[in-house]
């Protein structure tokens, strides 16, 4: 079959045939080179291959896996919160004083629940505390060691992947002036209003001041901030989304109104 | 190649097609647990965060 096939240079594989012939069919230079590139040739549609599998993994399997365990984080989170699921009183109705600022949790460990009617009816996301890929890698947000905690005067700063491994803040490009985020942590709940956002260089960490961006102003009010790649499917940039606390309410007093079917179900669930 | 392993993988033909669907998956295991998140360090989509903080 070899034979008939090898059209070129047949002059000087003849010339060799006679040196080379042995028991076996002799091995010519084309059948080496032939042999050779066929291997090439699958170890490069095996590279590629595996290539777009990489693509598929990062894009849509990572974002599975860290669903599965998002929602189990959320659900875990909810069996252990005590207090009613259904709204005590209208929004704003009471005052319950300035919030409780709960104190950190060690690397890993969760601090809330982050409810975006934004984002999606059922958007609930766990905070964890540490911002490297063991935490943002598969369980969405995280919280900035070095920042404030959720109520307190200053900044609480979150960050979470644009996309893949649950691509928590895909959608922060859409926050409107006046939406509602709503943290929940062990205490209660915390309601704050987006504010604005801004697209920054990587190094900016200015942006995590008790003021963001303004070094050594002492901080009045309570900012929210969360910090993910811009753009999207990109890293050039970093998108930053500032809220600021509009009102408070403890656990005990039940979830806002807005996010109170998605409280009880993200318990129901449990 | 694929070829050449086929020709002397041991038993009949339906043990052989059998033998190369267990390596199939047991490469794509082996993908998926270690050789993507590994490869996934050298793509940027993941920096989320803000200077090097994230630095452990």
């Amino acid at each position: 079959m070899a034979h008939q096939q090898t059209t070129t240079g047949s002059s000087v594989s003849s010339a060799r045939r006679g040196q080379e012939r042995g028991p076996r069919r002799p091995l010519r230079a084309s059948d080496v080179i032939r042999k050779i590139s066929q291997i090439l040739g699958e170890l490069l549609i095996t590279a590629g291959i595996v290539l777009l599998l990489f693509v598929g993994w990062e894009l849509w399997w990572t974002n599975v896996e860290a669903d599965a365990k998002q929602t189990e984080a959320v659900q875990s989170f909810a069996q252990d919160f005590t207090g009613p699921m259904t709204p005590a009183a209208p929004d704003a109705a009471v005052d319950y004083g300035p919030p409780v600022v709960g104190t950190a949790p060690g690397y890993g460990e969760m601090i809330g629940i982050m409810y975006v009617p934004r984002f999606g009816a059922d958007y609930t996301r766990p905070i964890i505390e540490g911002t490297d890929a063991g935490v943002l890698d598969t369980l969405g947000l995280g919280h900035y060691g070095t920042t404030s905690m959720p109520g307190a005067v200053g900044n609480f700063a979150v960050a979470g992947h644009r996309q893949t491994h649950g691509a928590v803040l895909d959608n922060i490009h859409t926050l409107v002036p006046g939406d509602k985020i709503y943290v929940q942590t062990a205490d209660g709940y915390y309601t704050y209003v987006f504010r604005n956002n801004q697209i920054v260089l990587p190094d900016r960490t200015d942006v995590l001041m008790p003021v963001p961006t303004q070094a050594g102003v002492t901080p009045k009010e309570s900012i929210l901030t969360m910090t993910s790649c811009n753009p999207r499917f990109g890293s050039q940039e970093r998108i930053i989304a500032y809220s600021t606390l509009d009102g408070w309410q403890p656990a005990s007093a039940g979830p806002p109104s807005e996010i109170a079917a998605q409280v009880a179900q993200a318990q129901g669930k449990g | 190649m694929y070829a050449w392993i086929f020709r002397n993988l041991p038993g009949p033909l339906w043990v052989r097609i059998l033998t190369c669907l267990v390596l199939v998956a047991a490469a794509l295991v082996l993908m998926v647990q270690f050789l993507f998140p590994w490869f996934s360090q050298f793509t940027t989509l993941t920096d989320s965060t803000i200077g090097l903080v994230q630095q452990p």
